[in-house]
């Protein structure tokens, strides 16, 4: 027995004596819930390889920390008068990880990629809108439209790909730059990928905004989130997007704010209560308003998000150039909700508490997505709000896949809660033109205005932003007064980073928009509370 | 004896082909596919390039032609290439995922077997003591604990409280630069708890039914004979009582085969093990079809087996069972 325990001593002693092992100062390690499922973000579309692609690779054009386009691989570039031209100047000096010289002629192949029928990319519908890319010199590309096409400008921030190294592939999505060896331009250089565990990438010393401030960084998947969170407190994580609760609740202690700094600010996303409009229960926009007012915003964004989050009034996001504040608002009153369904006919006759009309009790069911915690939170609130001015709402969850393939595309639904994710470029034509209401396109509440579909239309057609931001002011009028959707609110991000890393700076675009000037604080190593 | 096992075997292939069927048409009942996953709600996509993704995966052919292509590739031992947009092949990519669920699992199952036993054994012949007692309430506890719940737990207060053990994962950041016996130390420190996690759900199983085969073996002629020729306890038990009730438990033993590729869904992604059960659970929410009918096919044939060499090692251990035959 005596000799069992001495082995047990032993063993303990073994493994705990290598506790004290520290982790190196100078890795970001960042988590993910997915892994990585391919390196070229052409033909993948996951949140997480999209990620991981753009440490590696860069576009012509991206969005600043103010969500305005600028220059990347591009120095600049021209439209021309008549909006049909856009005229790239390439940066010089580009190189790809292996030495090679970027030029125009990468640009040229990786349009040829994305219009080729091998490819199996789902984002070639806006380089299908090009009459012809040409290259007069090097460092100069030249892409031509039939009309002028606004949003076409922000497609040119997709990756561009190396031609000398992808021009002998068929299909790139079969190519080791896809599946294990991705060489870009980018601020990072790939060094290995292990299926399932981490992604791992070193500051590329040649990149031509200049060597970025920390030397490596790596994405750990870890699937479960309250893993990711223990990580993080033990150490194992220097940053990861807390949820509201952990937010609100479980960081607010002088411990973790001795090792985390934590930020927060407006989410790129929003949530909506639809309407299907063909049903007859909606068809009268006094109906809708009148259950925008009989909602309590308030209550959802405290009761949900903890307060960590504002009211939408439109599907843009507050702070940016195309918000339009001045629309028309709609203050929780119970009351004034009540009168507003009495003017549209809807009273309590029977006395059970439930409205009705022409003999039919205002009940509907609303669907919403299983798995998604606060859109249930949401609305199980919307649920005990509208029962308060005599709706009876029920509430059904589903499946994802069932629930868009069997309901939202075939509109079998009165009323769902639902999220969208907010682009930068404000062109909405495919949410809410009048031609996009067929099946399995997205204007599922079948929303229809003439109006509407004019201003999307002059919208997407000028590169002017005063004209633009004239079009979608009027749009967010419409929409507010109209409301196909009652915007419900936009949650804020709230991404915690390890003291450690300096010159963080959040603004409208977030914190990682300038993640290659962040730098490592002197001295870093010697402390100890980061390490475990 | 060979006959049996003959026709066991022959009948294997006719099972595993009516499980394909089944899986494959299962799998297809369900809504939405690889392409519509990927694209659905994104503005970006239209009706025509998701038309073309379909063809490129082969989905736009009538489904019985996707089965029979499914199944030519597989006899000729091709599973075909996943349907995430590496595109690499399902059987590298269950190969590499392999060692990792089979090490957790066999090492879990080594940990419930030693500890099982003796505390089966134990628990009969001290029927009713405070021992049974206090080991039948543990090993319960273990059984109705879930075990994400146990593993966040330990993880708190393992790896954030005392900072003894890593959280997750299988091998430190840092591990490619440690000497050999650092990497085999940190394997250890990663493998401790879901090691310890794996098994203390599972002991409730063994122990218990260890326990009542030995309550059964003691009660029988010959060991009453052995106590009467002298015998000392230890032997009695140890020796002869012991290797007859280990039969049955060759059952349970054989019936655990396909659990060791299984892979737990819940374990494997609370602890970030890059395993076949997170591999499984990735490719079913994506809609991977050839992983999934891959990883079915594999399980179904596992499981055939597992029963077969439960049945055979049981014919082999106990001949009544070879002259029922």
């Amino acid at each position: 027995m005596s000799r069992s325990l001495l082995i047990a001593v032993f063993v303990a002693g073994f493994l705990v004596s290598s506790c004290g092992s520290k982790s190196d100062p100078y890795t970001y390690r960042e988590g993910s819930i997915a892994d990585v499922s391919g390196f070229l973000s052409a033909v993948t579309s996951d949140f997480a390889s999209h990620e991981a692609a753009g440490y590696v690779f860069n576009g012509l054009v991206r969005y600043d920390k103010n969500l305005k386009l600028e220059g990347e691989l591009a120095d600049s570039w021209d439209v021309s008068p008549d909006g049909l031209k856009i005229t790239f100047h390439l940066r010089k000096g580009v190189k790809w990880h292996d030495g090679a010289p970027f030029t125009a002629a990468d640009v040229l192949f990786t349009y040829r990629k994305m219009i080729d029928p091998k490819t199996p990319t789902a984002y070639g519908e806006d380089f299908k809108q090009v009459k012809s890319v040409e290259t007069p010199d090097p460092h100069t590309v030249v892409v031509s439209y039939d009309k002028p096409f606004a949003p076409a400008l922000a497609s040119w921030g997709m990756h561009i790909l190396p031609k000398h190294l992808l021009e002998k592939y068929d299909d790139i999505a079969k190519s080791p730059l896809n599946r294990s060896h991705p060489v870009g331009t980018g601020p990072y250089r790939f060094v290995e990928w292990k299926s399932g565990a981490k992604v791992a990438f070193e500051a590329n010393p040649d990149y031509f905004e200049g060597k970025p401030g920390i030397p490596k960084v790596v994405v750990r998947v870890i699937p479960d989130q309250a893993t990711q969170f223990l990580e993080l407190k033990s150490g194992g994580l220097d940053s990861m997007t807390l949820t509201p609760l952990q937010y609100a609740r479980q960081t607010e202690t002088p411990e973790f704010r001795k090792k985390f700094n934590r930020y927060r600010y407006p989410s790129m996303g929003y949530s909506y209560l639809g309407f299907n409009l063909s049903s007859p229960l909606f068809s009268d926009r006094r109906v809708r308003q009148a259950i925008a007012t009989a909602i309590d915003r308030k209550q959802i964004i405290q009761g949900v998000l903890f307060g960590l989050g504002q009211e939408a009034t439109g599907p843009y996001l507050p702070g940016t150039w195309v918000y339009n504040p001045n629309v028309k608002r709609y203050p929780y009153d119970p009351s004034v909700a009540k009168a507003m369904l009495a003017e549209a006919g809807w009273k309590d006759v029977d006395g059970d508490g439930v409205l009705e009309k022409d003999g039919k009790k205002f009940t509907f069911t609303v669907l919403t997505n299983a798995g998604n915690e606060s859109r249930s939170k949401v609305a199980a609130i919307i649920q005990q709000n509208l029962a308060a001015v005599g709706i009876k709402m029920e509430i059904r969850t589903l499946e994802w896949a069932a629930f868009l393939n069997d309901f939202v595309d075939k509109r079998k639904f009165d009323a769902l809660i639902l999220g969208w994710s907010i682009t930068p470029d404000p062109d909405q034509f495919d949410i809410w033109s009048s031609t996009k209401t067929g099946p399995k396109e997205l204007n599922h509440v079948g929303f229809r205005n003439a109006e509407v579909d004019r201003l999307l239309e002059a919208g997407r057609r000028t590169f002017d932003q005063a004209a633009r931001k004239k079009a979608y002011d009027r749009i967010q009028e419409i929409l507010a007064e109209e409301l196909p959707y009652v915007f419900l609110y936009v949650p804020d991000a709230l991404p915690a980073v390890a003291v450690r890393f300096k010159g963080i700076e959040p603004a409208p675009a977030g914190i990682s928009y300038n993640f290659i000037k962040w730098r490592i604080e002197e001295g870093a190593e010697g402390k100890s509370a980061l390490t475990h | 004896m060979f006959r049996y096992i003959l026709r066991r075997l022959l009948l294997m292939p006719v099972m595993v082909l009516g499980i394909s069927i089944i899986s494959f048409g299962v799998m297809h009942l369900a809504p939405g596919g690889p392409v519509s996953l990927a694209s659905d709600l994104n503005p970006k996509v239209t009706a025509e390039a998701r038309a073309r993704l379909n063809a490129y995966y082969g989905l736009d052919k009538p489904l019985h032609v996707q089965y029979l292509n499914w199944l030519s590739r597989v006899a000729r031992f091709d599973f075909g290439d996943s349907f995430a947009p590496d595109g690499r092949k399902v059987w590298h990519k269950i190969r590499e995922r392999i060692p990792v669920t089979l090490s957790i699992n066999l090492l879990s199952e080594g940990l419930i077997f030693l500890v099982a036993v003796p505390l089966g054994v134990y628990a009969a012949v001290r029927r009713g003591s405070l021992f049974d007692k206090a080991s039948t309430v543990t090993v319960f506890v273990g059984f109705a604990m879930p075990s994400f719940w146990l593993a966040l737990l330990l993880m708190i207060l393992f790896g954030v409280k005392l900072g003894w053990l890593p959280i997750s994962g299988l091998v430190s950041l840092e591990y490619d630069s440690l000497d050999l016996a650092g990497k085999i130390v940190d394997r250890v420190r990663h493998l401790v708890l879901p090691v310890f996690v794996g098994a203390f759900g599972g002991l409730a199983g063994y122990s218990r039914f260890m326990r009542s085969t030995m309550l059964e073996t003691i009660r029988q002629d010959y060991i009453a004979t052995a106590r009467a020729k002298g015998l000392r306890e230890r032997a009695v038990v140890w020796r002869h009582a012991l290797r007859n009730a280990l039969l049955p438990v060759i059952t349970l033993l054989g019936l655990s085969v396909p659990g060791l590729l299984g892979g737990s869904v819940i374990m494997e992604s609370i602890f970030a093990i890059p395993g076949l059960g997170q591999l499984f659970f990735q490719s079913v929410m994506s809609r991977d079809y050839p992983l999934i009918l891959a990883e079915l096919v594999l399980g179904a044939f596992l499981t055939l087996l597992g029963n077969l060499l439960a049945d055979v090692g049981y014919a082999v251990a106990d001949p009544r069972i070879r002259a029922g035959n």
